[in-house]
């Protein structure tokens, strides 16, 4: 006798869920997606409405085929990561044509579970997971509504919301205590990790300045004393060596087992925690003592990690910013570090090196000559330099005089080449900026830098900062500091916005919370917690009978709880339930068809002492639930008359 | 068995299952509480679909390292978790004991009330009711209010006359996810009574016989008007003057004095059912006690070894079926 039809109402929330566990995925899928799933929604919405039959079953499926094959033409697989979630997208759509009885409700409903989890492929935010919060919410609310039709919607999700917050107790037990695998189980597919802001594995003018417009967090970093000061943070990532006069590439990476420098100095501790790039390489400040785990040090000093880093990354480092880089000086590696591209282009900068070479003795005077031009030569830092054709060093050098950090690298790299001495151009960051909330360094994209190195003999591989000789404000007050007012900077960085800045400053200190605990919780982040917590055995064994033991006592409690106030209800019954549980265990059980009264006359003889309390009691329940009232007093003098009764 | 080992068995389902499997198929009477060893819990089909979902979850979770994906996986655990207590508290603890319900003819369908009392604080919701011979139409669905007691109906086929006892009773729920369902068997000793379905042939019941009917005018009839009188309970209400009622304050009833000759005995051994078999020839007998009930004609019953003396309307009726029902009815009589 129930009818098995979803009313219109229940309908309008159950497509609200699905629609908001399918909405963050609209802007990434091809167009055809989300308009034809939202052209759908609509359609069965209306015929929810007007109380219409489905579409016949032929017409559901040639729509499910026309999909997969539309998925199937766009990506030209149906393997992957958007893939995947275009089909999901289309078959929630399809299912919804289908959408005949309450049953087929909770098949929706885990589809939407799939598809909110599907949308940490994408992001996994602090605002992500509240999306993700309130998909649950309203859709498991439907669940509920499937299961108790007669009710209004905001009982449904009342009851939602109290079985998700009943919920998070076993939720964070299984979340810390769960024995965490460092994944992939298996490979992941192509498109797993695309669109990841960062460095790239080459530069050309323009490529850093991209990247100078974005806010989003590098890395962060926790120093374990006084962080250094602003012109020594130099975050050191890819070293560059071949020069084609207008890209310049990394060459062939050596990495050395046991590379060398010379240490001056005490080093500098502190914990990064890395976005992830999808790249090798790992930033720190130079000069790293010795690599973290996983990985690696290259003869140029870069820190490469043994797998991408595709989930943040969390490492200790020490470093040296006083120090004596002598390793990458192999005869080779030097003849490598002087290669001009051929010979035509970018004469005029090629003269003006080789008449410094020509003028004078030793490295040192060479080096001072070009600094000496570089600061003389009225060069503007901007983040919109003019465009610059075939001779880019020629052309900056001489005739628009305005760059970004990558053409004062290059340009300087070029011409201490072209006056024989070995140089290197290395990219990374400069800079970042303590959050006073939390006391981490962060370190935004936007501070991206490139800077160069050039071999000294005696003195090895000297840092050379030709942005910082040009334009000193760069490194001393960061970038906003350096370019002109008019240019266009992130948010963050533009000095009139204090408070934008401190509001971000919060959030930022929250998210990295986030980060720390929540996105960067790994199988060392839990042996960590457990050992603070004093736990020595942190085996997968362990961790599951700590699981089960854990999660077994909150449930006890939830149930205990829960149980305990639904027994609330009528305190007389209950004062006499209690009484006659008392008797039975005295082995005098009250029949169940027996009422107070002759319940009392028949034990009270085999309780001699005990006969007045027993019919008192049975009296006294029998006027407070038979009677026409039941005065408070009464009832209390009932409870406690039960309480101090012992058969 | 010690009092202790009884009492922690007592709590246990295995007990339960035992009691059930051994002797428990008695009927019971009176309220049946609910209590927590009734009720049964498992998982549903959506349930296992559930949990395959989730597990399929936590292992994209750990391929991908998606540290919300844990989050939300163990989240929609904890739930699943959590709703098996919310579908056991949904039905524990229900008193549940009989109500009303009216005799049938057999081939028709009882309808046995069941009152469904909530002593709790809180409102169960979506508790289905039905008995074996149910189909999934014929299926209660029923929400019982704190504090409230309400009414359930069962309907139950009536296959043969006699006594119809009320079949087990499964009494379940899904809510409030419907990945668990709880449930939970009641025996009541509720029964009602199936008439023998009245034929349908077209014959008139028997005429009366010329020596029957009053033979001199006592007072107390039911064909000529005498006058009125107050009112009293049994009169029947087709007598009750209901407009000279309507003038004065009491309620008055039309004395009428005479009856038609029109007294008749029903005989199973009469000679026009010969031809006809036991059930057939009560099926018969029942026509004819409701014809003659229509008609307003005073009748009598007679069956091997029992007699229903002369009367006339309702009770009589009632009476005259519930001998035909148990006539020879090889279960027990009371």
């Amino acid at each position: 006798m129930y009818a098995d039809v979803i009313p219109f109402r229940h309908m309008v929330w159950l497509l609200a869920g699905l629609a908001l566990s399918a909405a963050p995925h609209a802007v990434r899928l091809t167009w055809w997606i989300p308009v034809g799933a939202a052209l759908i929604f609509a359609w069965r919405l209306y015929l929810s409405w007007r109380q219409k039959p489905l579409p016949r079953r032929w017409l559901v499926i040639g729509i499910a085929i026309a999909g997969m094959v539309g998925v199937w033409f766009s990506f030209r697989t149906i393997f992957g990561r958007d893939p995947g979630v275009s089909l999901l997208v289309v078959l929630l759509a399809m299912k919804l044509l289908e959408l005949r009885s309450k049953r087929d409700v909770s098949v929706l409903v885990f589809l939407a579970y799939f598809l909110a989890l599907t949308n940490f492929f994408y992001s996994q935010t602090i605002t992500t997971a509240a999306l993700m919060f309130a998909t649950v919410l309203l859709v498991t609310a439907s669940l509920v509504g499937m299961n108790a039709p007669a009710r209004p919607v905001k009982a449904n999700l009342r009851t939602a919301g109290s079985l998700l917050l009943q919920a998070s107790p076993v939720m964070l037990l299984l979340f810390f205590l769960f024995p965490r695998v460092q994944g992939p189980l298996w490979g992941l597919p192509q498109d797993a990790f695309t669109g990841v802001t960062g460095l790239s594995d080459s530069m050309s003018p323009g490529t850093l300045s991209s990247l100078s417009q974005s806010d989003a967090i590098a890395f962060r970093v926790r120093f374990d004393d006084q962080p250094p000061r602003r012109n020594q943070l130099y975050w050191r990532g890819p070293v560059f060596w071949t020069f084609d006069g207008r890209t310049w590439r990394a060459g062939p990476q050596r990495s050395r087992e046991n590379y060398r420098f010379e240490a001056i100095g005490t080093p500098v501790s502190y914990e990064i925690t890395l976005e992830p790039h999808n790249r090798f390489w790992l930033f720190g400040l130079d000069l790293p003592a010795r690599p973290p785990r996983n990985a690696r040090v290259t003869a140029d000093y870069q820190l490469l990690s043994n797998v991408p880093v595709r989930s943040r990354a969390r490492y200790d480092l020490q470093s040296y910013t006083s120090y004596r880089a002598i390793d990458g000086a192999e005869p080779g590696e030097l003849r490598e570090a002087l290669v001009l591209p051929g010979t035509i282009n970018n004469p005029r900068a090629r003269a003006l090196a080789q008449g410094w070479r020509n003028e004078l003795k030793t490295d040192e005077a060479v080096l001072a000559e070009a600094i000496k031009f570089f600061r003389g030569g009225s060069y503007l830092y901007t983040l919109e330099p003019a465009l610059l054709q075939r001779d880019f060093v020629d052309e900056f050098l001489f005739d628009t005089k305005q760059g970004f950090c990558e053409h004062f690298a290059s340009s300087f790299a070029f011409l201490m080449r072209a006056a024989g001495i070995p140089a290197r151009v290395v990219t990374g960051y400069q800079g970042g900026e303590i959050n006073p909330v939390d006391g981490y360094m962060e370190v935004r994209q936007a501070d991206a830098h490139a800077w160069t190195e050039i071999w000294l003999g005696e003195r090895g591989w000297v840092r050379m900062d030709p942005t910082a000789i040009a334009a000193p404000m760069r490194v001393d007050g960061g970038i906003a500091a350096a370019v002109p007012q008019d240019n266009a900077l992130p948010l963050l960085m533009r000095e009139q916005f204090d408070w934008i800045r401190s509001m971000r400053h919060n959030w930022d200190a929250v998210t990295n919370q986030w980060n720390q605990w929540v996105l960067g919780y790994n199988p060392d982040r839990q042996r960590d917690m457990l050992n603070r917590l004093g736990v020595r055995q942190t085996d997968w064994q362990a961790l599951a009978q700590y699981l089960f033991w854990s999660v077994a006592g909150v449930l006890s409690l939830t149930a205990l709880w829960l149980l305990w106030r639904f027994q609330g209800g009528d305190p007389v019954q209950k004062a006499w339930r209690r009484f006659c549980a008392k008797l039975a265990k005295k082995g005098f059980a009250r029949d169940p068809a027996e009422g107070p009264l002759d319940y009392a006359t028949r034990i009270a003889p085999s309780l001699p002492d005990k006969a007045a309390a027993i019919r008192d009691i049975a009296g006294l329940y029998a006027m407070l639930r038979y009677g026409r009232n039941a005065p408070p007093e009464q009832v209390a003098q009932l409870r406690q008359r039960v309480a101090a009764f012992t058969p | 068995m010690t009092p202790m080992l009884q009492r922690v068995l007592e709590y246990s389902q295995l007990y339960n299952f035992l009691n059930w499997f051994f002797r428990r198929h008695a009927p019971e009477p009176g309220v049946i509480v609910l209590t927590q060893r009734r009720v049964y819990v498992l998982p549903t089909r959506q349930g296992i679909i559930f949990a395959i979902a989730l597990l399929l979850m936590l292992t994209g979770s750990i391929n991908y390292n998606l540290s919300l994906g844990y989050v939300l996986t163990f989240l929609l655990a904890g739930m699943g978790v959590v709703s098996i207590l919310h579908t056991f508290r949904n039905l524990a603890h229900l008193a549940i004991s009989a109500g009303r319900v009216d005799a049938v003819f057999a081939g028709d369908t009882a309808r046995f009330h069941i009152l469904l009392e909530n002593n709790g604080s809180l409102e169960r919701y979506s508790l289905v009711l039905f008995c074996r011979s149910n189909n999934a139409e014929q299926a209660t669905m029923i929400d019982v209010p704190a504090g409230l007691i309400v009414e359930a109906e069962v309907p139950l086929r009536a296959e043969r006359r006699g006594w119809l006892q009320l079949e087990r009773i499964t009494i379940e729920t899904r809510y409030p996810l419907g990945l668990t369902r709880a449930w939970s068997y009641v025996q009541s000793d509720m029964r009602t009574l199936a008439w023998p379905k009245p034929d349908d042939a077209p014959l008139p019941p028997p005429k009366a016989r010329p020596d029957a009917g009053d033979a001199i005018n006592t007072g107390a009839g039911s064909d000529d008007f005498f006058g009125l009188r107050t009112y009293t309970p049994s009169d029947s209400p087709r007598h009750v003057a209901w407009k000279a009622s309507a003038r004065g304050e009491e309620p008055l009833t039309k004395v009428f004095t005479g009856r038609a000759a029109s007294e008749m005995w029903f005989d199973y051994e009469d000679a026009n059912l010969a031809v006809l078999d036991r059930e057939a020839r009560l099926s018969r007998l029942a026509r004819w006690v409701l014809l003659a009930t229509r008609d307003g004609i005073r009748y009598g019953l007679k069956l091997p070894g029992v007699e229903v003396p002369l009367g006339e309307g309702k009770s009589q009726r009632e009476q005259c079926l519930r001998e035909l029902a148990l006539f020879e009815f090889d279960g027990e009589r009371a």
